[in-house]
This record gives structure tokens, sequence and C-alpha cells, in this order.
């Protein structure tokens, strides 16, 4: 796997902000619910947040009291980090389903 | 206008302790089986994901309440060895049905002996799928590219 040339490690090159941006692919959440996966107090979330925010990976809207952190659905950092999550998961179920799976006979035992 | 800049494609690799024909019939027929029900775009729940074993097949989900929405299509069909399907659901997670705006997923089968078979994934065209302004703030704004494919390739030598 080859990184393109690309200089530096950016915005994701802090871990703790790594950890909020994996957080927010999983789910849209609050800063008290990031809070509470990370060894990090409340302001310290906000301030990941902001840079997140301010480097177009993250965006946010209120919904009642509550502000919700998302990924930015127009960002291409914050897809290409998505879907990476998803193949990561699919491919690791698929690879003990097709493990787990039963021998076909017409196929197989030959 | 200049060119439209380009998203260097993901790819994963996993080794299957199954044989060839046996890997590629999970990945296909069963593939409702495995893939982790969180990822859907549909309104209800998702209760089933079917990729349809033809190429023009359609690849989508079915709902709990019997929905259904389009994931994509498939390209080339050539069992037990290589499967490509378009991946048309954008970063609102719509599906979007212009064929223009399809990303592609390319998944190579390879026996390593009898017993086992390695997985080799490519989703590339990922450009495709992003506003074209928002992908050139995306890459000239640096957005950590390093970063990401270092995450992806720890998660991918854990698989292996």
């Amino acid at each position: 796997m080859t990184t393109n040339g690309v200089e530096g490690l950016g915005l994701l090159g802090d871990p703790t902000r790594r950890a909020i941006f994996e957080l927010l692919a999983r789910r849209p959440s609050t800063v008290g619910e990031l809070a509470q996966h990370l060894p990090i107090t409340r302001p310290a979330v906000s301030q990941h947040l902001r840079i997140l925010k301010d480097g177009g990976l993250v965006v946010s809207r209120a919904q009642g009291t509550r502000r919700i952190y998302r990924l930015n659905p127009d960002g291409v950092t914050a897809l290409r980090v998505y879907l990476d999550r998803v193949w990561e998961e699919a491919l690791t179920a698929f690879s003990k389903a097709a493990q787990a799976a039963p021998v076909d006979p017409d196929q197989e035992d030959q | 206008m200049t060119g439209t800049p380009t998203i260097p494609p993901l790819t994963g690799t996993v080794t299957v302790d199954a044989p060839i024909e046996r890997t590629f019939r999970v990945f296909t027929d069963s593939f409702g089986s495995w893939w982790p029900a969180e990822y859907h775009i549909g309104q209800a729940d998702m209760a089933n994901a079917v990729l349809e074993p033809r190429a023009g097949g359609r690849w989508y989900e079915q709902g709990v309440d019997g929905s259904e929405c389009d994931w994509g299509r498939v390209l080339a069909w050539e069992p037990p060895h290589r499967l490509v399907v378009t991946w048309q659901i954008n970063g609102h997670w719509q599906y979007d049905p212009d064929p223009e705006r399809a990303s592609e997923i390319e998944v190579r089968f390879a026996a390593d002996g009898p017993d086992q078979t390695i997985v080799t994934l490519e989703h590339r065209h990922l450009e495709r799928l992003v506003d074209g302004q928002a992908l050139r703030d995306g890459i000239t704004g640096g957005g950590g590219w390093g970063a990401v494919l270092e995450v992806f390739a720890k998660a991918a030598t854990n698989q292996a």
C-alpha cells in the first residue's frame, strides 16, 4: 500500500483526534457521549472537535439543547475513513462466515 | 475546469481457510449472512442484502418491512475468481442512480492451496461519489491521507 506522496499526518495525526473521528464514524454523538469513551475531559473533546470542524472533517447541528457532531458528508477524507471501517468490518465478518460455511458436497467432495 | 482529482483506492486483503469455490459462494450467494447489518441505508432495519449472481444483476438491501434499497449493480461475474460491482452510495448515505457517479469494487479470489483462499478487495473511483468542489478542497486541504492509509494498513494486516 502506498501513501501517494502525502505530506505529514495532518489533522488525524493526533491519536485522540483520530479516536474521536473513529467514534463519529460509528455514530453521530454529543461531546458528552464522546467523553465517555475517552480518557480526556469534555473541554478537551470540544477543542479537538473544533479543529476537526475547521479542517472540514466533521460537522455539527443543534438538536434541542444538544449539539450533535458527525462526519462531514461532503468530506473526502471523512468518506474514505468511513468506508475503510466498513470494509475492515465486512471482510472480518466475511472471513469468519466463509470458514464456518458448510461444505457443498457437489462442488468439493469429489 | 481542471481535471478531476482522484482519491487513492481502498484496498484490503483477507486470507480465508476455505477452498476457493466455497469462499466465492459465501461472498456472493450468502452475502446477506455476513454483511454487517449496521451498514445499510434504508429507513427500516435491514433484514437481508442480496447480490444477484450475474453481470447486470442488482445489489440491494431488503428491509424488515419488505422495502428494498439499491446499492449498485454487478459489472463482472466470473466465479470463482473475480467479481466487480458498483457502489452508488454517496457521503449522505443515499443511493445515487447516476452511473457517472458510481464507484467500483473489485473482489479477486486466488486459491492458496486446496483449502485456503486469498481475497483481495479494491474500492476505486471514490472521487465519483463526492461533489467536485468538496473533492478539490479535501485534497488540497491535506486532510491527512497518511494517517488514513496507516490506519487502514494496520487493519488489513490484523486481518491477514
